[in-house]
């Protein structure tokens, strides 16, 4: 399939200036937001190396623990399911719900709360395909959802929406007035709508954020408290889990709820954390645990870190690029910084441009509250896309060229003083054509001076 | 202590003036500085590029040109943390050793090294400050707002130091101006962007001289600030500290 890499998607989103400007400051603000959650917090470094190397030990024993939150899960009555990829992980979900919801003359009806994995595998697509209906309960997830869209963030998955374009869509699929933009209504809009869809489900379907080996137990973070009313709601839940969402022991938790929704959204905990332990009285209660390429990056000894995300986003609000850039133009589930680190694994031809789509400025490694060594591992990256001979002849061939002058010095000086020498005489219009020098699209070259700084030395202190 | 300064090649070439006045700040300082005329460049070009490879001769070459000193002086963070965090990919002689542990970025060669209190200089002018990235975040040189809510650096302090001078207040202290070596072409539109955002945030909040540690991000700012023909004069630290005015 033919798709667009970063830059092309990134200049198509700058070209609306104005909106442009609108989502950096946004993003910035929820990023301010953090900041002022977090600056009062006087352990919150100490926090962010304790939450580091909890998962480092438990990545490190990872198989240990996955089997012991089994042992203990299914104790508590609950079904686990193991899932190498997502299509074993749609199949697996798939043949729950159609097992626990036989409705005559209707199709199975599923409720979901936020979970990135079920966007990574591309469940609801699958779903739809096998008459289930699916209905995200997540504000920002519904809307997404309406618009036939992919969230453009792993926390504010509408961001990219301004409330006029929520709107609109409203009036298109719940029928609110047109041109009516007041949030308030509109959430009551979605309140109502999504009421009757809870009522109606058979089958509930979260996200985990956290599973715990020592209880079996998992815990489920969100704000509009939607997990639990579509979990207590059906008489079925099914909890959709990366194999990298462990967490040796209960206490450890308390590591992690302080700083994902500091660092997620400023706020000190989610207004929800809810532990999910056994089944009640009737219920059926099923885990379904998913690889998906993440064994393939922990045995990648210079990124298995990156699987120590605990998805808070806070490396997409600081990410100067991202904010200027958008979620879509990742082009792959998790955008930002940690989806250009976590995109190569899955398929390194489709996203070899996103380790490039950075400045290595280093604000999401400083902000990241397990704090993985975001910027370290894109340079890292852009070295196996050009091993990889993933890199156009042009540049390549250049880099080649550009490391023998380097390497020899006579050479270098000549060349410098080539260069110069024609910046100085080519016409303005020349130097500066905006379709052979991209530098020249928004800035001037900097004046090219007669000397370089080896010539006045020379002249001057030799 | 034998001293040798390092040019970046961009430097060399395309800003020999900031060249200049590193080399006589230091020698006003009481440091005497060799500059090997066989120096080229640190090789984080190609690197950045995915071609680190590449740049394996490039690394050879720097360290055969300055192993011998004591202390390797550059004007600039971007270089200094290249060699110190990226040349582990050849290697790791006694030389190669030597030079990632000597090579320091100018402002913390003065501070630490060095070590002066004053800087006999009046600059009565509005400075805002451009923290570069890999200076502050790379090496430490300056907080960084995801960790505290002061603002203060090895830059700064220094800065606070001249007679007469006011330090902008900028509402984003330390965001990156996106130059980001090949970055600036590559992504040419979120590059410039980032620039002209850094440019506004300056003039809104009244930078009239515009300064910092690494040429390449001012080399970027001031292309934009001339596109724009805006009222603000790019200059490098060491210019400032040398006693030159805008």
């Amino acid at each position: 399939m033919n798709h667009q890499n970063h830059p092309e998607l990134a200049e198509a989103f700058n070209k609306d200036f104005e909106r442009t400007t609108w989502h950096d400051e946004t993003l910035w603000f929820v990023r301010q937001k953090r900041d002022k959650a977090v600056y009062p917090i006087p352990e919150f470094q100490d926090l962010r190396t304790l939450a580091s190397e909890i998962k480092d030990h438990t990545l490190s024993n990872l198989d240990n623990y996955l089997i012991e939150f089994e042992q203990n899960a299914i104790k508590n009555g609950v079904k686990v399911h193991w899932a190498a990829d997502a299509a074993e992980h749609n199949q697996i979900v798939m043949e729950i719900i159609k097992s626990s919801s036989k409705v005559e003359g209707r199709n199975p009806r599923l409720v979901k709360s936020k979970s990135m994995l079920t966007e990574e595998c591309h469940l609801n697509g699958f779903l739809e395909n096998n008459n289930i209906d699916v209905v995200d309960t997540d504000l920002g997830e519904r809307i997404v959802q309406f618009r036939n869209e992919p969230p453009s963030h792993i926390v504010l998955p509408a961001i990219h929406l301004k409330k006029e374009d929520v709107g609109e869509t409203f009036h298109v699929h719940l029928g609110t007035t047109k041109g009516e933009k007041d949030p308030q209504i509109l959430t009551e809009a979605a309140r109502q709508h999504l009421r009757g869809k809870f009522v109606a489900a058979d089958v509930a379907l979260t996200g985990v954020n956290f599973a715990i080996a020592e209880t079996g137990s998992f815990v489920v973070c969100t704000n509009e408290g939607n997990a639990d009313l579509g979990v207590n709601l059906a008489k079925v839940h099914i909890a959709c889990m990366g194999i990298e969402k462990i967490i040796p022991k209960l206490h450890h938790l308390s590591v992690y709820t302080r700083l994902l929704a500091r660092s997620a959204t400023g706020q000190p905990i989610t207004t929800y954390t809810s532990h999910f332990t056994k089944p009640a009285e009737g219920k059926e209660m099923h885990i379904v645990i998913v690889d998906n390429g993440r064994t393939q990056q922990l045995g990648r000894a210079d990124f298995r870190a990156s699987l120590k995300c605990i998805r808070c986003g806070a490396c997409m609000n600081t990410c100067p690029v991202y904010r200027r850039s958008g979620g879509h133009s990742y082009d792959f589930t998790v955008p930002g910084p940690i989806g250009a680190i976590l995109s190569p694994n899955i398929d390194l031809h489709k996203h070899k441009s996103l380790p490039f789509a950075s400045t290595l400025c280093g604000s999401c490694s400083d902000v990241c509250p397990v704090k993985i060594d975001i910027h370290v591992q894109l340079y890292k990256w852009r070295q196996i896309v050009g091993q990889a001979n993933e890199l156009t002849a042009a540049k390549k061939w250049g880099m080649k060229g550009m490391a023998k002058v380097l390497s020899m010095p006579k050479v270098y000086d000549l060349s410098g003083k080539l260069a110069r020498g024609a910046l100085r005489i080519l016409p303005h219009g020349l130097t500066h054509n905006q379709s052979m020098n991209p530098w020249a699209k928004a800035r001037e070259l900097p004046d090219a001076p007669k000397q370089s700084f080896k010539e006045w030395y020379e002249e001057n202190r030799q | 202590m034998k001293v040798a300064l390092f040019i970046p090649c961009y430097v060399d070439q395309f800003y020999p003036n900031v060249g200049i006045a590193t080399l006589q700040l230091l020698e006003k300082l009481g440091v005497e500085v060799v500059f090997p005329m066989k120096q080229t460049c640190c090789g984080q070009p190609m690197a950045n590029g995915g071609c680190e490879q590449d740049s394996k001769v490039v690394y050879e070459h720097f360290v055969g040109t300055f192993s011998e000193f004591d202390y390797i002086v550059t004007p600039s963070g971007s270089c200094t943390y290249h060699i110190k965090k990226h040349y582990d990919i050849i290697e790791q002689t006694p030389a190669v050793q030597k030079v990632r542990k000597s090579v320091y970025e100018l402002v913390d060669f003065i501070e630490n090294v060095v070590k002066i209190e004053e800087i006999p200089v009046d600059f009565p002018h509005k400075v805002g400050l451009h923290l570069s990235c890999h200076g502050q975040r790379g090496l430490r040189q300056a907080n960084a707002s995801e960790i505290t809510g002061v603002r203060d650096g090895q830059i700064s302090k220094l800065l606070r130091k001249l007679k007469g001078i006011e330090l902008t207040e900028l509402n984003r202290n330390d965001e990156c101006c996106g130059f980001g070596g090949m970055f600036c072409v590559t992504e040419e539109a979120v590059s410039a962007r980032m620039g002209q955002d850094r440019i506004v945030d300056h003039l809104c909040n009244g930078t009239k001289v515009l300064t910092g540690g690494d040429v390449s991000c001012l080399m970027h700012l001031e292309g934009i600030v001339k596109r724009q023909n805006a009222p603000i004069k790019v200059m490098h630290i060491a210019e400032i500290l040398n006693g030159n005015q805008p």
